[in-house]
C-alpha cells in the first residue's frame, strides 16, 4: 500500500524523471555560464532511483540524501525554484543561499538534507527513524547513499543500529559505479552492499536501477515490509553516472564508448521504450519532455533574477547562545 | 527551592538529567553502558525510572551515537549523547563538527539540533595518553557549538539543565577528578544562563581565569598567594563558548594582570584566545599556565609532572608581579 499522493505508474515516473533531468541540465548550463560557482554534482542517468523510491513516500515520510541529491529532493516534492535559487546562492533558496547544491534541505517536505560528507546522511536517517519510534509516529525514513559510502564506518554503524532497534529505514545504495573519480569495484572488497547488509541481519535485494518499473516495484515491496513493522531493509540499485563527478570533471578516466553504451540503457530512454511498447505515442512522450523543459526554463529564469542575500545573513542562524557574537567584544575600553 | 548540602558532582549531573527527563518526555539518553548507570555512574538509577526506551544502551559506535543523536534532534526529540571519554568522542567528531554544528546554519535556519554531548575528560590517574586528554578548546573553534565546563556540583546541576533546555548543540565537559567533589546544590528554579562567568574570589592584584578543575587549582594557589599579600580576582568562566568577555576584561582592567589557567596543552589552548582578546583591548600584563605539549604519560610521577597544579600558578603570578 502506498501512502503517497505520487502515482507509481511508469508514465508518472517518466514525467518526474524528465523534470529531474531538465532541472539538472539547466543547472549544468548555469554552471557553464558562471551563474553557479560552487560544486555541482548531477545525477543524470540515475533518475529512476529517486523517482521510483520516492513515489512510495508521503508527506510524513523522511529522506536523507547525498551530494548528488537534486533528484531525491525533486522526487520528494521540494520546489524546484527554491532548489535552483539555492544552487545560485540567492534569496528564496531552500536554505536562503547558505547551503548550495550540497546542502539542499526542506524539512517541511521531509527532506532532511543533502550532505557533503559521505555517507553521513545514513546515521542521521537512522536517528530520524529512532525519533519516529520514540514518538510513536507511523512513517518511514529513506536514506540514499552512494556505492562509495559503504566503505566508511557510518554504513556499518548505521545499519547495525537500525537492525538492533528494528527501525523503519530503507537504505538505498545508489550504485553509479564511481566513488568520485575512481571505480568503486576496485576499491570494494567482497560482495558489496547486499552481502554486508545481510551480515547485519538487514534483508537486502538488488535491482536494475535504470529500470524505473523494477525500482518502484522493489521499493514498494520493501517499504511495505518496513511499514508493517519488519524493520530496516536495503535496496541496491545499480545505475551509471553519465556525467563526471562534478560539473568540471570531464571524466577522462573512462572511454567515450562506455558512456555512449550507457546512455542507450539509461533510465529515461529505458522508460520511453517501455512506454512506447505499451502504446504511448512518441508525441505524448515528447510533450512530457517539453513540459519539463518549459517548467525548468521558468525555474532557472526566476533564480537568475532573484537577489543575493543581504550580508547580515552571514551572521544569522549560527546558534542561540551568544547569538550575534562573532568573536571580538562589541565594546571598546 | 531546596538546598541539598552534599551532592557530589556526578550525583548533581544525574539529578539534572532525571529532572529534565521527568519534565520533558522528548529528552532521552544514548551511550555505551548507560543502562547500567554509565561508566562513572552519571546515570545511576535512571534506567529503572525511565526504562530502556529512554536510557538507550549503544554499541561501541561513536559515529552512530552522534549521527543518531543529530537525526533524532532534528526530528523532535532532545537527545543526550554520552561519549564516555572525550578521547572517544574524537571518533564522532565528524558528526558533531560537520553535521550537528552546521545543520541550522547551512540549512538556512530551518531546523534546530537540541543536543547535549557529555564528554568526561581530563587527567585522572594513570589512564595514559588515550584516556586523559583535555580537548575542550577544539570545540570552541567550531561555530554552532556551545561549550560548557562546570567546576562545581551546583554548576554541573544547573548548567546541565540549561544545556538540555537549549536548542543549540552543547558540548558539556565534566572533569573526571571532580566526580566525587561535594557541594551545596540549590534544586529547582531557573537554571543559569550560558555565557555568564562567576567570581570565586574578590581581589585587586591579579585576575585569574579558569574553568572546570582549573578553578580548584587556582583557588588553592590563591590561598598561598594571599599569605604573601597578593590578592587574586578568581573568575570561573563556566562557559567557553560563548565566554564572558565583559567579566574577564573588566576584572583585568582593574587588576592590570591577567593569567589564564587550564589543564589542556597550553599551545593553541583557549588561554591564548583569552589573553589575545585582552591584549587587543587593554594594556595589561598577560600570562598563561597550561599543560606541556606532550601526550599524557602513564607512570604516576610522570603524570604528576604534566598535571596542572597550584605550584605552576603561584610561580606564574609571582613572575607577573
Amino acid at each position: 500500500m502506498s501512502v503517497s499522493d505520487a502515482p507509481t505508474d511508469l508514465r508518472s515516473l517518466y514525467r518526474m524523471m524528465c523534470r529531474i533531468q531538465a532541472f539538472e541540465e539547466r543547472a549544468e548550463r548555469a554552471f557553464a555560464d558562471g551563474s553557479i560557482v560552487g560544486a555541482l554534482h548531477v545525477s543524470i542517468g540515475q533518475e529512476a532511483v529517486a523517482a521510483g523510491v520516492c513515489a512510495h513516500l508521503g508527506d510524513r515520510d523522511l529522506i536523507t540524501s547525498t551530494h548528488r541529491g537534486h533528484g531525491h529532493a525533486l522526487a520528494k516534492g521540494v520546489d524546484p525554484t527554491a532548489m535552483m535559487c539555492e544552487l545560485l546562492g540567492r534569496v528564496g533558496g531552500t536554505c536562503g543561499g547558505k547551503g548550495g547544491s550540497m546542502h539542499i534541505a526542506d524539512l517541511r517536505r521531509g527532506m532532511l538534507g543533502a550532505n557533503g560528507i559521505v555517507p553521513d546522511g545514513l546515521t542521521v536517517a537512522v536517528g530520524a527513524a529512532h525519533s519516529l519510534a520514540l514518538r510513536g509516529v507511523d512513517a518511514v525514513v529513506v536514506s540514499f547513499f552512494g556505492d562509495g559510502g559503504i566503505n566508511r564506518g557510518p554504513f556499518l554503524e548505521g545499519l547495525n543500529w537500525a537492525s538492533i532497534h528494528s527501525l523503519p529505514v530503507l537504505f538505498v545504495c545508489e550504485d553509479n559505479g564511481f566513488g568520485s573519480t575512481t571505480r568503486t569495484a576496485a576499491m570494494t572488497a567482497g560482495a558489496g552492499a547486499v552481502a554486508r547488509a545481510r551480515a547485519l541481519a538487514v534483508p537486502a535485494r538488488e535491482v536494475d536501477g535504470n529500470d524505473a518499473e523494477l525500482v518502484t516495484a522493489a521499493a514498494g515491496e520493501l517499504i511495505g515490509e518496513i511499514r508493517r513493522g519488519g524493520g530496516p531493509r536495503l535496496l541496491l540499485a545499480r545505475t551509471y553516472r553519465l556525467r563526471g563527478h562534478t560539473a568540471n570533471d570531464p571524466a577522462a578516466y573512462r572511454d567515450a564508448a562506455e558512456v555512449a553504451d550507457a546512455e542507450l540503457v539509461a533510465a529515461l530512454p529505458r522508460a520511453a521504450a517501455a512506454l512506447a511498447r505499451a502504446g504511448v505515442g512518441g508525441d505524448e512522450l515528447a510533450a512530457d519532455r517539453a513540459a519539463a523543459g518549459a517548467e525548468m526554463d521558468t525555474v532557472l529564469a526566476a533564480a537568475i533574477t532573484a537577489p543575493f542575500p543581504g550580508l547580515e545573513a552571514a551572521y544569522t542562524d549560527v546558534q542561540d547562545a551568544g547569538a550575534g557574537d562573532p568573536g571580538a567584544p562589541a565594546w571598546a575600553y | 527551592m531546596a538546598v541539598v548540602p552534599s551532592l557530589t558532582y556526578v550525583e548533581a549531573g544525574a539529578r539534572a538529567v532525571a529532572e529534565e527527563m521527568r519534565a520533558d518526555e522528548r529528552v532521552w539518553v544514548l551511550g555505551e553502558d548507560v543502562g547500567r548507570g554509565g561508566l562513572f555512574k552519571q546515570y545511576a538509577g535512571l534506567a529503572d525510572e525511565f526504562g530502556p526506551e529512554r536510557i538507550v544502551d549503544a554499541p561501541i559506535s561513536e559515529s552512530a551515537i552522534m549521527g543518531v543523536a543529530v537525526g533524532s534532534a532534528l526530528t523532535g526529540t532532545r537527545p543526550i549523547a554520552e561519549l564516555r571519554l572525550n578521547d572517544f568522542a574524537v571518533c564522532a567528531a565528524d558528526e558533531l563538527v560537520n553535521q550537528a554544528a552546521k545543520n541550522r546554519y547551512m540549512f538556512g535556519g530551518q531546523g534546530r539540533i537540541p543536543l547535549v554531548v557529555r564528554q568526561p575528560y581530563g587527567i585522572g590517574r594513570s589512564q595514559a595518553a588515550q584516556h586523559s586528554q583535555t580537548l575542550e578548546n577544539w570545540y570552541v573553534h567550531v561555530p554552532g557549538l556551545v561549550v560548557l565546563a562546570p567546576s562545581t556540583p551546583a554548576d554541573n546541576y544547573g548548567l546541565l539543565r540549561t544545556a538540555i533546555r537549549s536548542d543549540d548543540p552543547v558540548v558539556h565537559f565534566e572533569h573526571k577528578r571532580l566526580w566525587q567533589l561535594e557541594g551545596e546544590v540549590t534544586l529547582g528554579g531557573d537554571p543559569p544562563p550560558i555565557g555568564v562567568a562567576r567570581r570565586i574570589l574578590d581581589g585587586d592584584d591579579v585576575t585569574i581565569v579558569a574553568w572546570s578543575r582549573g578553578v580548584h587549582v587556582a583557588h588553592e594557589a590563591a590561598q598561598t598567594l594571599a599569605a604573601d599579600g597578593i590578592s587574586v580576582d578568581l573568575i570561573d568562566l563556566r562557559s567557553l563558548w560563548p565566554w564572558d568577555k565583559r567579566a574577564v576584561l573588566d576584572s583585568a582592567a582593574r587588576t592590570g594582570r591577567l593569567l589564564v589557567v587550564h589543564e589542556a596543552v597550553q599551545v593553541g589552548g583557549f588561554g591564548a584566545e583569552i589573553v589575545a582578546t585582552a591584549a587587543e583591548h587593554l594594556s595589561v600584563r598577560v600570562g598563561r599556565v597550561g599543560g606541556p605539549r606532550v601526550p599524557v604519560p602513564y607512570s604516576p610521577p610522570l603524570e604528576d609532572e604534566v598535571r596542572l597544579g597550584p605550584a605552576a600558578v603561584i610561580d606564574a603570578v609571582r613572575r607577573m608581579a
